[in-house]
């Protein structure tokens, strides 16, 4: 590739660019997009850590027998708790990812550093103006702040520079695409993971766009200047920006799947149209705008929910089950190829299961198809919804989605963008190596916690559920798993934090050799690579496993209209 | 590679089990694509979003109207209204109370009217847990048949300020 590029001044090889050689993988490195993926990884992790001690403090006061915060608090930071997961720690964190995808993999520089400085800057002033407007009170509105409810205009006028910022960012990495591509910096397709984030920021932009076309209205009338939007227009248009961006997440955290699995065991697709083309399906038949929260509303009728739920016939979750499929059958046709082939699941002990990288993305496809997957696809069917809408059981399911699934493999990734980008080795690394299990541990009972007490009807935002004498022992044993959960969970998320910066601070430097090694699937002695690679079938275990999630897909689904049905008839 | 720029010619078709996952899949979606027009048409659980445009100041005026003409009794201030059976029944929604008190009859069909005076709120049938969206300036209307009998708390599951987790109401059925 070399001499191909050479000459060409946009590349990361060519003599003069800003541009250096990775001791571990021997890929060029832009110095430029290098700043920026630390910049926007260290403000995410900040993010995460100030959402973490407000989740500490939600799980403790919705765990009825401690009830922490008086009520005005609860409000207030679980405000803050959703904007700072949700939006800041989440985006930040993509952008970095965004700005990796699009310059190392194709041995490309990123189009504009001041354009990143700007992105950045609008971002990050974004984030801190609606975080002190949270704290100092003038924005009890929480997360989605459905109109007619009011906040200060700092506080959409952040939200507005955040969205701004991101799209900057993504503008930027369009442009850098574009450049790579007319000046070829690379020859053919780009990788699968530059595949998925090019999704990701697709969709970004779309979701990006309703936040713009909800939130000036909004703040203008918070300003006094025009009147007052529609509240059901709010509702119809937030949630363009509110679920599309579950998708974005989905189609990165999907893309550091298929990243870590590769470091980690050397998977390659088995099939690799069959995995851009589930991408081209989330980009394609992301179901339109806001449906899924809108399900039991006034105003917009049974086709339209049924249209917009489905898409007429659910092929973005059909993506998602792809994905669910194609990336353990890499996985598991890497180890089969490294000769560990006994059995329906001989493979599954060889796992490198000691590299934390690579518990967090298993733990992350587990609980995010098994739990988030099942439960959002039968929540968000159109008639079910008369018996989840607003209950906890909303709040269980995302947070075995974007917390188990996409935080959880986030947290992966970092455990090899520290090394390879910061060029520090982790310190305490047994410490590191439990952190995932912990994590998925404490984010599952969670998220079970929160489901279950959701069935038996405990709405989600409630300060208080003992007052109005509705919910019985069982309620509060849910919420009891929840609170445990969470200690657990926030205790993981601590120590993540606390990872990250000692190594950032104290991790001895890697530069000039490889950055030390988390683990990865060993070849056994005397196994000849490639002997699977036309047996379409040899991957027996994941076959099985599919299996069983499509059962208890079906079973879960079915039980539900089961439920359905013994509620009062409504129309 | 995931990492790595893909060999030419990687466009292959799906082939042995991954085709036959596809498929699998591909099927359950449809499944569950024409269970909800099935249940539409079928089943008794739908949300149509029957809604009209209303002030909140006409909307309290038609449900004021209706509580003087059916009120059957009062409990803690609060008037209990008996609609008749196939007819139109109205709740207030406002922070942070539903008004008023509904006493129906197990099996007959009942028009519910829902709307708010100033905010989001969530009408929340416990402990049967039905669940509907109410908003200012829409007229949402059920189309309800109690089966069960006795005494249900409508809780607030919008978030709607302070008093949010005190908003309760009440459906009596006999
Ligand atoms: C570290 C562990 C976490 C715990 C223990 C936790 C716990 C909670 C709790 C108790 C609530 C309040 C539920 C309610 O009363 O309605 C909540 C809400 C929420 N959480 Fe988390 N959470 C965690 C991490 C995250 C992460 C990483 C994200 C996003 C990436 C997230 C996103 C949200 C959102 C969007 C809400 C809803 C806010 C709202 O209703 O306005 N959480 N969480
Ligand atoms: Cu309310
Ligand atoms: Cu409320």
């Amino acid at each position: 590739m070399t001499s191909l590029t050479a000459t060409i001044p946009t590349a990361l090889d060519a003599p003069g660019a800003q541009s250096r050689h990775c001791d571990t993988t021997g890929l060029k490195v832009c110095l430029s997009s290098q700043s920026f993926i630390k910049l926007s990884a260290v403000s995410a992790v900040v993010f995460l850590l100030l959402g973490g001690i407000a989740a500490i403090l939600l799980a403790l006061t919705r765990w009825q027998a401690v009830h922490l915060l008086p009520v005005d608090w609860f409000y207030r930071i679980l405000t803050f708790h959703g904007l700072n997961m949700l939006i800041f720690w989440i985006l930040f964190f993509e952008v970095a990812i965004l700005y990796f995808a699009c310059t190392i993999p194709l041995n490309a520089r990123l189009f504009s550093r001041k354009i990143a400085w700007a992105a950045f800057a609008m971002m990050l002033t974004g984030a801190v103006m609606v975080d002190v407007t949270i704290l100092v009170g003038r924005a009890d509105v929480l997360m989605t702040s459905y109109l007619p409810l009011l906040a200060h205009p700092a506080f959409y006028l952040g939200i507005i520079l955040v969205a701004v910022g991101t799209l900057t960012a993504v503008f930027n990495f369009f442009a850098t695409l574009y450049i790579a591509k007319r000046d070829r910096t690379y020859e053919g397709s780009v990788p699968l993971v530059t595949f998925g984030a090019l999704a990701a920021a697709i969709i970004a932009v779309v979701t990006l766009l309703h936040g713009a076309i909800v939130m000036i209205p909004t703040f203008t009338y918070s300003m006094g200047w025009t009147p007052q939007p529609d509240p059901m227009w709010y509702r119809m248009i937030w949630w363009g920006l509110g679920h599309q961006s579950q998708q974005v997440n989905v189609c990165a955290m999907v893309a550091v799947w298929y990243l870590v699995g590769h470091l980690a065991t050397g998977a390659k697709p088995v099939n690799e149209t069959v995995c851009r083309g589930a991408f081209l399906l989330y980009i394609l038949f992301i179901n339109l705008a806001s449906a899924h929260h809108l399900l039991v509303d006034p105003a917009v009728g049974a086709s339209w929910k049924i249209w917009n739920t489905s898409y007429a016939m659910y092929l973005a979750v059909l993506a998602s089950m792809i994905h669910g499929f194609t990336v353990p059958a890499s996985i598991e046709m890497a180890m089969r190829d490294k000769g560990y082939v006994k059995g329906l699941f001989g493979w599954v002990t060889a796992l490198p299961w000691r590299n934390p990288a690579f518990s967090a993305v298993v733990l992350s496809v587990v609980i995010f198809g098994f739990i988030g997957g099942i439960t959002g696809v039968t929540l968000g069917t159109q008639q079910i919804n008369i018996i989840a809408h607003n209950t906890l059981r909303i709040t269980g399911h995302f947070h075995a989605t974007v917390v188990g699934g996409t935080t959880l493999a986030f947290m992966g990734l970092a455990y090899y963008v520290i090394p390879l980008i910061f060029r520090r080795d982790f310190v305490w690394r047994g410490a590191a190596r439990l952190q995932p299990w912990l994590f998925g541990g404490g984010i599952l009972m969670v998220s079970l916690g929160m489901s279950f007490a959701g069935s038996l009807g405990v709405p989600r935002r409630d300060y208080d559920i003992e007052p109005s004498g509705a919910f019985g022992p069982a309620s509060h044993l849910f919420l009891g798993i929840m609170g445990v959960g969470a200690v657990v969970a926030v205790t993981a998320l601590l120590l993540f934090c606390f990872l990250c910066v000692g190594t950032l601070l104290f991790g001895e430097r890697n530069s000039g050799r490889a950055m030390a090694e988390w683990g990865a699937a060993q070849r056994l002695p005397g196994v000849r690579e490639g002997l699977l690679d036309h047996d379409h079938w040899a991957m027996k275990g994941t076959i099985a496993l599919t299996a069983v999630f499509l059962a208890s897909f079906a079973v879960y689904y079915f039980a539900n209209w089961k439920a359905l049905a013994d509620v009062w008839p409504v129309q | 590679m995931s990492l790595s720029i893909p060999e030419r010619g990687w466009y292959k078709a799906p082939a042995g089990a991954e085709k036959l996952w596809i498929g699998l899949a591909l099927t359950w979606c449809l499944v569950m694509s024409v269970m909800m027009p099935y249940w539409h048409f079928r089943g008794k659980q739908n949300s149509r979003g029957e809604a009209y445009a209303v002030t909140p100041a006409a909307f309290f005026e038609r449900a004021d109207t209706f509580v003087q003409a059916n009120k059957v009794g009062e409990r803690d201030g609060i008037p209990i209204v008996e609609p008749a059976p196939g007819g139109d029944a109205y709740l207030v929604a406002r922070m942070w109370s539903w008004y008023p008190i509904l006493r129906l009859r197990e099996g007959q069909t009942y028009r519910v009217h829902l709307s708010s005076m100033d905010l989001n709120h969530g009408f929340s049938l416990q402990p049967l847990n039905m669940n509907f969206q109410v908003l200012p300036g829409y007229d949402h209307v059920l189309t309800l048949t109690p089966t069960s009998k006795g005494e249900f708390t409508i809780v607030c599951n919008e978030f709607c300020g302070i008093g949010h987790d005190r908003m309760f109401g009440k459906i009596l059925v006999e």
